[in-house]
């Protein structure tokens, strides 16, 4: 079984990176959990697009979510910072728990939630601004009136993002003169500006060439040491790469979740073993 | 289309021939209107030039009553000509213009701006992005449509009835209301009468519904990627319209607005219901020329509230008249007309293209 | 590129409560909300506006006298005789007005529309994008001359120099100065951009694959555009005849220049005309009292035009909406 063979060559580059570089880090050993989802049901009007799926989401950990396209993966991502409430007739029961916190009770601000609930999108989407003006867009619109402190957070927001060498010199340009993949970074930048615990990132690599998908990658590893960073993929290689948990979907379904390793090596499910080993999706 | 060989078919050459008349038709069709434009262009122009050739009556008149040269002097050598900019209307064609007109539709063009702009975008931003009320939506929607087909002139009685009568609610000789702004009075009499501001509302309603569609197209053309990652940013709804999508969407906005108000200003019939028609030696606050509004600024707060003649209504005055002057003069007219809906129409033009070479979301 | 060094206040997580609290912001949004709705709800307001108006002069008034309660609907609908300025034993027949309306609408309409239509068709079948650039162009141009512009020309050229020397010198048949036929001819220029545009829309909204399966089965570009295009849009094309031709009877200011002032009931298009909306605007250049009878009779008859375009507007809607053909 050639295909899980190399699954596992791959875990063990990754752990040798990874000793690596938690080799500077704190090590905690017992996982809080950030996000707890209970019975999530999804309706699109009439048709429902997720069936029951209760998770734990780790803090300060990369999850990710994984399936064939179709499966609810990105519903269920945007489920967490109620991005659906913008798409009309949509429906949930169930409940989403952000440190404790219901956060589809009646008495939530989606505005403070997604403050706290960062999320990246799939194709880059830096407004007709200037780069500062993107990165600095959240703190501004929520209060931060003051000039230097706002320099700060943008300065310390591109480097969070592995952005600032390439674009210091350059600030008051478009950020639609970036390329492809320092855009994603940049919004990545914007969205660490407005200061979340959780980072959601919908398939951010999977529009850029494989250079800019593999520093989008390192960035995200770098970024876990801070945030609980939960991404939707459809490349399965890169789920294995980067991902502490991995969650696989199907067909609406929460079919399995593991540690990465676990899940690649020795799935539980045989869909999740079909779909992992490129039998179907 | 040659038909060959065994393909060849008599009945399917008659078919070709048909086909190739009916595209020389098609094709006459869409030249008629080219060919109009020209027409109409070119007769008006001439007119404009050119004063009529007077008949040999008219020459003994003149004559008789022995006009010296000085008085010659102070008369156009030809319709269109800088005095013809720089006079008011006149019982003599020779010594007529359009200063008053021209003037009295600036102030109609300002206020217009004024009270369009706002309220026309405020509405497309409520239609297109506070969407989720869906029956108000719909109902508003059906509504712009309908009133986007109401004739114009009912736009006139509309205004006749509510603005320069005020439903008759003040009297018969209406009521002054006056509030003193520290440097000058300001004077507001109800009802309107027949004033700037009267007619400038009155076109605010007529041209709102073809605002607020434009500025639907303009705010639906941006990306909705746009607003989700505002959100996602944490912003409320305001503030993502407020900073992402209208200025994402501002130079469509402003193409719709300007192709709007430039159809406000060729628009006679409404004005004419609410009686701007009449002969007037004057401009709205007695304000002629720049150096006017320095020597007497408080003339910017009359004029909203004094009578005035707007460029279209000086046309159809004079086409009114029975001297053959006249008609030239109304070519004359026409034409400075039409080169102020030039100059907005280019405006809007010079936006527009300016717009889509910059966006590439 | 280590970040776990790095300082301080982004670092801080805000933490805590996601409950809603009053705040300004929160209490703009609502503000907003509610501004930005009244600014649509102005539309409502007008149409109401125009409705009341005409309601309280015309059929029904809370304060006087209306229209309708001094002159039965049945003398307004069927006199033959429209003279309300006559001083002993005003008549108010709108029949004369209503026949001058269509009569010109109508002269409009067989100028306009099958020129507008052709043009359409031209344009979204035959016409090289080149040549689109240059007409589409010239059509948004006579579309935005002012109506008053279009009288002028009927009055000083159409009639002088067009309808005269072929009817009067040719025919013999004498043409009056003001005649409807030279408003129906500028009117009808005036729908041309309205029926080219819309019918365009509808001709370009046919899929691409029904002109192919017409070619595959033998046709020649003539019988695809007309017997495959045409019908499959034909919804679309309705519509737009109808709006143009609302359009034509509520047109103004070229008629009341171009077709007159007398009120008469007459088929001739080379006699002077007068319709509803002229009728409306000459009483307004009169010193009419507000309050006499003339001065309602306008209220009349702009309740009448009122009526007319906007049923045929919302039969166009209909049309379009019933008529429609979805194509996937």
């Amino acid at each position: 079984m050639t295909i899980m063979q190399s699954f596992s060559e791959l875990m063990h580059q990754r752990q040798q990176r990874e000793t690596v570089k938690r080799s500077r880090l704190v090590e905690t050993e017992t996982e809080v959990s950030k996000l707890d989802v209970n019975n999530l049901n999804f309706f699109y009007g009439e048709k429902q697009a997720l069936f029951d799926v209760s998770m734990t989401v780790p803090e300060r950990s990369v999850t990710a979510f994984i399936g064939p396209s179709g499966c609810g993966k990105s519903t269920f991502l945007r489920t967490l910072n109620r991005m659906n409430d913008i798409i009309e007739g949509t429906r949930l029961t169930g409940k989403v728990t952000l440190e404790g916190q219901d956060i589809y009770a009646p008495e939530v601000d989606v505005v403070a939630l997604r403050k706290r609930v960062g999320m990246v999108f799939q194709k880059s989407t830096p407004f007709p601004k200037s780069i500062f003006d993107n990165v600095a867009y959240g703190p501004k619109i929520a209060g931060q009136r003051n000039q230097k402190e706002l320099q700060g957070i943008v300065e310390q927001s591109l480097k969070r993002a592995a952005l600032w060498d390439e674009v210091k010199d350059r600030m008051q340009d478009s950020a639609l003169a970036l390329s492809g993949g320092q855009q994603q970074r940049l919004c990545i930048a914007r969205a660490l500006a407005t200061n979340p615990d959780v980072l959601l990132m919908d398939e951010p690599a999977s529009a850029l060439d494989p250079a800019s998908t593999a520093r989008i990658e390192d960035l995200i590893f770098e970024l876990k040491q801070n945030y609980t960073i939960v991404i939707v993929t459809h490349n399965m290689q890169q789920a294995a790469r980067i991902s502490d948990w991995t969650a696989f979907f199907f067909q609406g379904y929460l079919i399995e979740k593991d540690r990465t390793q676990k899940l690649f090596t020795t799935p539980k499910k045989k869909q999740t073993e079909d779909y992992i080993t490129g039998r179907f999706g | 289309m040659s038909v060959s060989g065994s393909l060849r078919e008599p009945a399917l050459a008659k078919r070709h021939r048909i086909g190739q008349l009916f595209e020389w038709a098609c094709c006459g069709s869409t030249w008629f209107g080219m060919v109009v434009l020209s027409l109409l262009l070119l007769s008006i122009g001439w007119k404009a030039m050119a004063w009529p050739i007077p008949d040999a009556d008219a020459v003994d008149r003149a004559a008789a009553t022995k006009t010296d040269a000085k008085a010659n002097a102070l008369l156009s050598p030809r319709p269109l000509s800088t005095r013809f900019l720089t006079s008011y209307d006149s019982r003599v064609p020779q010594k007529a213009g359009i200063k008053a007109a021209l003037w009295g539709s600036l102030w109609l063009l300002v206020f217009v701006t004024i009270t369009t702009v706002p309220v026309g975008v405020g509405a497309a931003v409520y239609l297109e992005e506070y969407s989720n009320e869906g029956r108000w939506k719909r109902i508003i929607q059906v509504n712009l449509s309908n009133l986007a087909g109401v004739p114009s002139i009912v736009y006139g009685i509309l205004g006749l009835t509510v603005f320069v009568r005020m439903f008759g609610l003040f009297g018969h000789d209406g009521k002054v209301l006056d509030f003193n702004l520290g440097f000058a009075m300001l004077s507001i009499p109800l009802p309107f009468e027949r004033s700037v501001i009267s007619g400038a509302l009155t076109l605010s309603l007529l041209v709102l519904p073809t605002v607020i569609v434009a500025a639907q197209e303009a705010l639906r053309a941006v990306p909705s990627s746009i607003r989700t990652a505002s959100y996602a940013l944490g912003a409320t709804q305001w503030q993502t319209i407020r900073h992402q999508v209208l200025p994402a969407a501002m130079p469509g906005i402003m193409t719709g607005v300007i192709l709007s108000l430039s159809r406000a200003m060729g628009e006679t019939a409404p004005l004419i219901m609410i009686g701007a028609l009449t002969y007037l030696a004057k401009c709205p606050g007695k304000i002629d020329s720049l150096s006017a509004v320095w020597q007497h600024p408080t003339g910017l707060l009359e004029a909203p509230f004094d009578v005035f003649t707007s460029l279209p209504i000086q046309i159809f005055n004079w086409v009114s008249r029975a001297q053959p002057e006249y008609d030239h003069l109304a070519a004359a007219g026409i034409m400075v007309l039409l080169v102020v809906l030039m100059m907005m129409n280019t405006a809007a033009i010079l936006i527009r293209n300016r717009f889509q070479r910059r966006t590439q979301w | 590129m280590s970040v776990a060094q790095q300082s301080p206040s982004i670092l801080v997580k805000n933490s805590g409560s996601l409950t809603r609290r009053f705040s300004w912001t929160r209490a703009r949004e609502q503000v907003i909300r509610l501004v930005l709705f009244l600014c649509g709800a102005l539309s409502l307001l007008t149409t109401a506006g125009i409705i009341a108006v005409l309601f309280n002069e015309a059929i029904y008034s809370f304060s006087g006298t209306a229209f309708f309660q001094t002159v039965s609907i049945t003398d307004f609908l069927f006199d033959t005789v429209w003279a309300p300025q006559h001083p002993d034993k005003p008549r108010f027949g709108i029949l004369p007005l209503l026949c001058g309306t269509f009569v010109i609408a109508g002269l409009g309409g067989i100028i306009g529309l099958p020129i507008g239509l052709a043009s359409a068709i031209y344009l979204s079948e035959y016409a090289k994008p080149k040549m689109r650039r240059i007409v589409k162009p010239v059509l948004e141009i006579l579309a935005g001359i002012p109506t008053v512009v279009y009288g002028y020309f009927a009055l000083v050229f159409v009639t002088p120099y067009l309808l005269r020397p072929i009817f009067q010198t040719w025919l013999g048949i004498s043409v009056d100065i003001f005649n409807a036929m030279s408003a129906g001819i500028v009117v009808g220029v005036m729908i041309i951009p309205t029926v080219c545009s819309l019918s365009e829309d509808a001709l370009r909204a046919v899929p691409r694959g029904l002109r192919e399966a017409g070619y595959a089965l033998g046709s020649t570009k003539f019988d695809v555009s007309l017997k495959v295009v045409v019908p499959a849009a034909l919804s679309g094309i309705l519509a737009s005849f109808l709006l143009a031709i609302a359009r034509a009877i509520g047109e103004t200011m070229a008629v009341t220049i171009a077709a007159g002032q007398q009120p008469r009931l007459t088929l001739n298009p080379f006699r002077g005309m007068e319709t509803m909306t002229a009728y409306i605007v000459n009483i307004s250049l009169g010193d009419t009292e507000a309050g006499s009878m003339e001065y309602k009779s306008l209220y009349a008859v702009a309740l009448s035009l009122f009526v007319i375009t906007l049923s045929m507007n919302v039969l166009a809607q209909w049309v379009l909406k019933r008529f429609r053909e979805v194509y996937e």
